[in-house]
């Protein structure tokens, strides 16, 4: 176990020198000149050049890529993620302030994403070919190939705009003092992103769940419990679900890439101050070291559902404990499985 | 004298006769995928050719709901919708296109390293593959198209940057099947080089399933190229791409003008699905065991 740990850790830390080494290489190539970007264009044109000069010279522009990288890991090692341009905030607290946005609807639309397909997927299988399963199948098809800001701009419309019955956005109350911030504020401006997030979320859990279902519905065990005179639903009930449970759980795990990739666009479309819309900020704005310690943290998160899908498949399924080829081949397919657009 | 009544000859009952009015599934597949070339090819000359009446201004005309002089309905410049969707997507789909093809040819080179390069290339691989899908996909497209200086070529190579993982796992597993069965072992038996085997038994063996993938890249592709243009790293406002149209149309859903946003998004799904659905029958007959289904 400790050896796993480790091997696990190892694992990450390559993984984040690669993200943070690929984000200082891709930004050195941009062309976008950040201290342009950060001042505005009619500024810059309004400066001296010695200004301009001085100010480059703050923001470290004209020092070479490995050099700042270097000295950015340095920092990073000692838990300094720098100093945000855009915010004029140390990284780490902006990040800090805005996970727990992010978090809070991640972790809603993830949780009821998947309660919901899982449902819908079973419910499916068990009317294979009626209309609840055409239906359940075109709502996970059409779905798939809905953008996830689309869907969000058609419920902010219909929600916020039509019928007035939630905010347009924001995470809190505009014009309300932090302190007089209920919870019942929070939930009604979470409401919307996280609804559009796990709407989108469904399709994938649901189509697999019943494709398992399926399978479960045609083994022997299925049929015996059929035949001994339980009605498929009570089949389905104490012989199928517990079969099912485990794949659905470990997909979900591996989905929250895709969790994370979406909730930048809903962050976007409803003004929700978390993580996404920071980093399309830092991103348009130039700011190497939010988007990099943005990148690290997507990073960690996605690893952490990768790991978490990983060691509770061993935990649950005793055939899957011991270490070696199989179970890398089982993560292997259930990663391949679980891959599409994110 | 029977046929003097009119009555047709009455059918001999067949106990197991298919559904003769069905299409066959090869032809139906082919059918849907000439429907969805010709489709596509319709789509990118109407944009073309719409692409000014897009662009045209009417001041008289601004923010007027869908009609039957606008079926789509105005923009708060006036500018007919439904002639900015289908340059819109017109462009989509020139960028999706070219993103897919790239992404999948990335996708080949790939797998096919891995399959036949030993461990250390199979290692290498594996590892990119991993680090690929170890961050979200919106951020390495926002970092891409970045570093690119956004715009029309920084959106494309990010989304052919970023799409080759899944297929590259799918194509290493095809080659490494084809390399191990029992056909290859008997060609190289009877004396077939190296060269031979590829051609001969390789190609025809990983063909179908690069096709496949690659059409059933388009619909992520073009996905992505909306989302990344929508948060403003790709296509620049000055193209009407459905990702600018949706962003732009943000501002206007406030004072009610809904038909802004719904019917361009309607658009991309529906081209969207389309490819899914060539994609997923063409799938279907490559896959023999669901050839039939």
């Amino acid at each position: 176990m400790a050896r796993r740990i480790l091997i696990a850790l190892g694992r990450l830390a390559l993984l984040l020198a690669a993200v943070s080494l690929a984000v200082f290489v891709l930004v050195d190539l941009s062309p976008i000149d950040p201290v342009q970007a950060n001042v505005g264009q009619a500024a810059l044109l309004g400066m001296s050049d010695e200004k301009r000069a001085a100010l480059a010279a703050h923001w470290g522009a004209d020092v070479p890529w490995p050099e700042r990288y270097l000295a950015w890991a340095q920092a990073l090692l000692q838990g300094d993620m720098g100093t945000s341009l855009r915010y004029n905030q140390p990284v780490a607290q902006v990040i800090a302030e805005r996970a727990g946005n992010s978090l809070v609807l991640m972790g809603i639309a993830w949780a009821a994403s998947g309660v919901l397909g899982f449902a819908l997927g079973v419910a499916a299988a068990l009317s294979r070919g009626r209309l609840l399963d055409r239906a359940v199948r075109a709502y996970c098809f059409v779905l798939a190939s809905s953008p996830t800001f689309w869907v969000g701009l058609l419920l902010l419309t219909v929600f916020a705009v039509m019928l007035g019955w939630l905010p347009l956005g924001f995470s809190v109350p505009a014009g309300k003092a932090a302190a007089d911030v209920t919870l019942a504020d929070a939930l009604r401006h979470v409401a919307l992103p996280a609804v559009t997030l796990s709407l989108v979320g469904v399709a994938n859990i649901a189509l697999h769940t019943r494709a398992k279902a399926i399978d479960v519905m045609g083994s022997d065990w299925f049929r015996f419990a059929r035949a001994r005179g339980l009605s498929p639903a009570r089949a389905m009930a104490r012989h199928g679900l517990r079969n099912l449970a485990l794949p659905a759980v470990t997909l979900q795990f591996a989905q929250v890439a895709e969790i994370f990739g979406g909730s930048v666009l809903v962050e976007e479309v409803f003004s929700y101050p978390g993580l996404g819309q920071a980093a399309v900020t830092a991103g348009l704005g130039g700011d190497v070291a939010l988007l990099a310690g943005i990148a690290l943290v997507s990073a960690a998160i996605v690893f952490a559902g990768n790991l978490a899908a990983n060691l509770i498949y061993g935990l649950v399924d005793p055939r899957l404990r011991p270490a070696g080829r199989a179970r890398a081949a089982a993560r292997r397919a259930l990663a391949g499985e679980g891959a599409s657009r994110g | 004298m029977a046929d003097l009544r009119g009555a047709p000859a009455a059918p001999v009952p067949v106990l197991s006769a298919p559904r003769s009015r069905r299409l066959p599934n090869r032809r139906a597949a082919l059918a849907l995928a000439v429907l969805g070339a010709v489709a596509l090819a319709a789509v990118v000359a109407a944009g073309a050719a719409l692409a000014p009446e897009a662009a045209r201004v009417d001041f008289a005309a601004k923010g007027l709901a869908p009609s039957a002089a606008h079926p789509f309905g105005t923009d708060w410049l006036g500018r007919d919708m439904l002639a900015r969707t289908v340059a819109g997507l017109s462009t989509s789909v020139l960028v999706g296109l070219a993103a897919a093809v790239a992404s999948s040819l990335i996708a080949l080179a790939l797998a096919t390293a891995a399959a036949l390069g030993g461990r250390r290339a199979d290692a290498v691989v594996a590892w990119l593959v991993d680090l690929m899908m170890g961050i979200p996909h919106i951020v390495l497209l926002i970092l891409i198209s970045f570093a690119l200086g956004k715009g029309l070529v920084g959106v494309t190579v990010g989304v052919a940057l970023t799409h080759w993982p899944s297929l590259t796992r799918v194509l290493r597993a095809e080659i490494l099947q084809c390399r191990a069965s029992g056909f290859v072992a008997a060609a190289r038996r009877l004396g077939a080089t190296p060269a031979q085997v590829a051609w001969r038994h390789l190609v025809p063996y990983v063909l179908p399933q690069f096709l496949v993938g690659l059409v059933l890249l388009f619909p992520h592709a073009i996905l992505h190229e909306a989302a990344v243009t929508f948060l403003g790293f790709g296509l620049p406002p000055e193209l009407p791409a459905i990702g600018i149209i949706l962003s732009e149309a943000m501002g206007y859903l406030s004072a009610g003008m809904w038909w802004l946003a719904v019917f361009p998004g309607l658009a991309l799904v529906a081209v969207v699905m389309l490819f899914d659905l060539v994609g997923g029958s063409l799938r279907k007959l490559v896959d023999p065991r669901g050839a039939q289904e």
